[in-house]
């Protein structure tokens, strides 16, 4: 197995970019949350199945593949308002466990729904004509569809680093995650800020599943598989730490898809050996601070 | 205590724990079997159609007058495709609901555990689903029977058909968990026998549908065919993830089997020309009577046509009651007994039979492949059949290699 040519490295490192990208959009929700909330949301997952079925639903509505892209994190986002206000927002100020517990039951709670809504068997997807081609890379054949959803990943990550670093909003939302009591002492309405950064977390788990829908198909369950990693993803890049989230979604997509070319028995355990290793010698990941998990 | 006061509280518990049994001997009790089956996750299309077939044998039984006089009632449970909770839901039908014998299971390690608790409990399993263990020791009992092909015959019959018909060189991608390790032990073992080369195989866990990670490398092996054994609601999204790394276009894509729902849902311009087995399809009205009638009750009743696994659950139901009545009786032993010694049954499409040492179902299947989306006829109409494989104990693994002395 040493003779590996060069192309397939690549043609790998080039699948894994996109299964990072993926992990990257739901892992910086949740480390948005719980950077900001200590809300550690379980049923982010729930939210990324509901972004892949309301997407599914607005496209048989509009018959248009981009409607429902732009659409379905926003109709997701809203539901995470909802979310916030009128079932989270009860349990600020109590133990970190409650939030947890509300989030997990509601994750549950999701799922089941689905199953009334959407049936119990899965439902496919198909990508928009324009990228269900596969382009010619040199080194192999590429679908278009997921050199799109990288892209998608990057405009996204992009948006939100300028609304984090360039509005006033983003600086208060800086300032809300590093002192809170502080912040609330210089008159900020801190709720507003948890309400708009708890709907912008859910929305990119909403769009993570829309993008997932065309290449993994919709199912009931697809969120439960994905929390497990992503919640993974955010302990190794550190809780809360945005720039951890990105490099570690990025650095396990890769993982994983180079563990699925050499040893694809291991693929599935790769990811928490990692995590295992990256805990013992930085506990509070790689990009995070001490004491905010503790 | 004196002995008259004794006598008569002795007597009269066990009246009282005798009565219940009394009463379900002499009265018109109906007669139970407890189904457990996936009705969520990814073989719920699979169960869902199953779940159909047993409700019209179900219905057909008591239409006739039931068993012995009694009526059936066939009481379904969701397994979750979970071994915890299949082993659960069995239980409970067993004890609380007092079920006489037990049929269902859709995934080879689930059935494992419907198994072991039908045989803790002195209870008649038939199996409706494919699975190499069940049917050998140590898993096997004298009271488990397996209605369904298994990955052994199933990957046997691909593997011939298929070396000489579509490529020598072969890819295996399948789902690591019972099923899939079977059918990739089994073609590994019979493809050089028959003149093919296994250029190698991946494993994914089941019910995680990204493959993207298996298929650079897969496009660089360059195989004529690829092996998919994909289960499920797998199936789609590996053959659009496959077609859209332009997969499809190099290699032939072949399926352990075909299930009618997964290749409406994919639409047969993904489906087109793969291959695939199954031991029944509603195209074999066409040839079979058994098969027409079965067809047109399942489609008179459900407005639809039945798909492969609706006729294991149909056919499993049948077994039972046509056991019970030649046992006339409902013990379990008896009713085994009575059907280890009249062998041979036909419920829906051809004769089929067990064999003595393993009660295990021997049946013809059949290799189809699946029509261009110019050929498809109507809504259903997807499958072409291209091959009948009839029923072949050789196709299996002998006795002996199965314990059986």
């Amino acid at each position: 197995m040493l003779d590996i040519p060069l192309s397939a490295l690549a043609a790998q490192a080039f699948t894994g970019l996109v299964l990072g990208g993926i992990f990257v959009l739901m892992a910086i929700g949740l480390s948005l949350i719980f950077g900001l909330m200590t809300v550690v949301n379980f049923a982010h997952g729930s939210f990324y199945m509901l972004g892949a079925y309301v997407a599914f639903s607005l496209m048989s509505l509009t018959k248009s593949f981009w409607a429902a892209l732009v659409l379905a994190p926003l109709v997701v986002g809203a539901l995470g308002f909802l979310v916030e206000r009128f079932l989270i927002r009860r349990l600020y100020g109590r133990s970190p466990d409650d939030p947890l517990l509300l989030t997990f039951g509601l994750s549950l709670a999701m799922v089941e729904g689905a199953k009334l809504i959407w049936g119990k068997i899965g439902l496919t997807v198909d990508p928009p004509k324009q990228l269900a081609s596969a382009v010619n890379l040199g080194f192999m054949n590429f679908p278009v569809y997921r050199l799109f959803v990288i892209a998608v990943t990057a405009a996204v990550l992009i948006a939100l680093w300028l609304f984090l670093e360039k509005t006033s909003i983003g600086l208060i939302i800086r300032a809300g995650s590093r002192d809170a009591l502080m912040v609330r002492a210089l008159g900020v309405d801190l709720n507003r800020i948890w309400l708009l950064v708890f709907g912008i977390g859910i929305a990119m788990a909403g769009l993570a599943g829309v993008l997932a829908g065309p290449m993994r198909g919709v199912y009931a369950e697809m969120g439960v598989e994905i929390i497990i990693d992503s919640f993974v993803i955010v302990v190794v890049g550190g809780m809360g730490s945005l720039p951890g989230a990105i490099i570690a979604g990025l650095v396990m997509g890769e993982i994983v898809s180079m563990t699925t070319f050499f040893a694809p028995k291991l693929a599935e355990l790769v990811i928490f050996i990692v995590m295992a290793a990256v805990l013992l010698v930085r506990p509070s990941g790689l990009f995070g601070e001490a004491g905010l998990a503790e | 205590m004196h002995r008259r006061q004794f006598l008569t509280t002795a007597t009269a518990g066990a009246t009282i724990l005798a009565f219940p049994a009394v009463l379900r001997a002499q009265s018109k009790d109906p007669i139970r079997i407890g189904f457990p089956l996936p009705l969520t996750g990814t073989f719920a299309a699979i169960a869902a159609d199953m779940h159909r077939g047993a409700q019209l044998a179900n219905e057909e039984i008591n239409a006739k007058g039931g068993i012995m006089g009694r009526k059936l009632e066939v009481l379904f449970r969701d397994d979750e495709l979970k071994p915890a909770v299949g082993a659960q839901r069995t239980k409970e039908l067993i004890e609380n609901q007092k079920v006489d014998f037990v049929v269902g299971g859709l995934a080879a390690h689930v059935q494992m555990a419907i198994n072991e608790q039908s045989k803790a409990a002195g209870k008649l399993y038939i199996s409706v689903s494919q699975s190499d263990e069940i049917s050998a020791k140590p898993d096997t009992s004298p009271l488990t029977f397996h209605e369904a092909l298994n990955p052994t015959i199933t990957s046997r019959a691909i593997a011939s058909f298929g070396i000489k018909e579509l490529g020598k060189k072969w890819w295996i991608v399948y789902a690591d968990y019972a099923f899939g390790k079977q059918n990739n032990a089994v073609f590994a073992a019979a493809a050089p026998k028959l003149g093919g080369t296994l250029l190698g195989s991946t494993p994914y866990p089941l019910g995680k549908p990204e493959f993207s990670a298996h298929l650079p490398k897969i496009q660089a092996a360059k195989p004529d065919v690829i092996y998919a054994v994909t289960p499920g609601a797998d199936a789609v999204p590996f053959l659009k993830q496959a077609i859209s790394f332009g997969l499809k276009k190099d290699a032939k894509i072949v399926v352990p089997l075909h299930f009618l729902d997964y290749t409406k849902e994919g639409g047969a311009e993904v489906w087109q020309d793969i291959y695939g087995a199954t031991h029944f399809c509603h195209e074999l009205a066409e040839t079979l009577p058994q098969a027409k009638r079965y067809v047109e009750a399942y489609t008179k009743k459900f407005n639809r046509p039945p798909d492969s696994y609706s006729g294991y659950g149909y056919s499993g139901v049948m077994e039972v009651a046509r056991g019970v009545e030649l046992a006339k009786s409902t013990d379990s032993n008896a009713v085994a007994n009575a059907l280890r010694k009249n062998r041979e049954y036909d419920h829906y499409k051809g004769k089929q039979y067990w064999r003595a040492c393993d009660n295990k179902s021997f049946q013809d299947l059949w290799i189809l492949k699946v029509r261009s989306p110019q050929q498809v006829k109507g809504e259903w109409g997807l499958f072409d059949i291209v091959g009948k494989v009839a029923a072949n104990e050789e196709l299996d693994r002998t006795c002996a290699e199965k314990g059986h002395a």
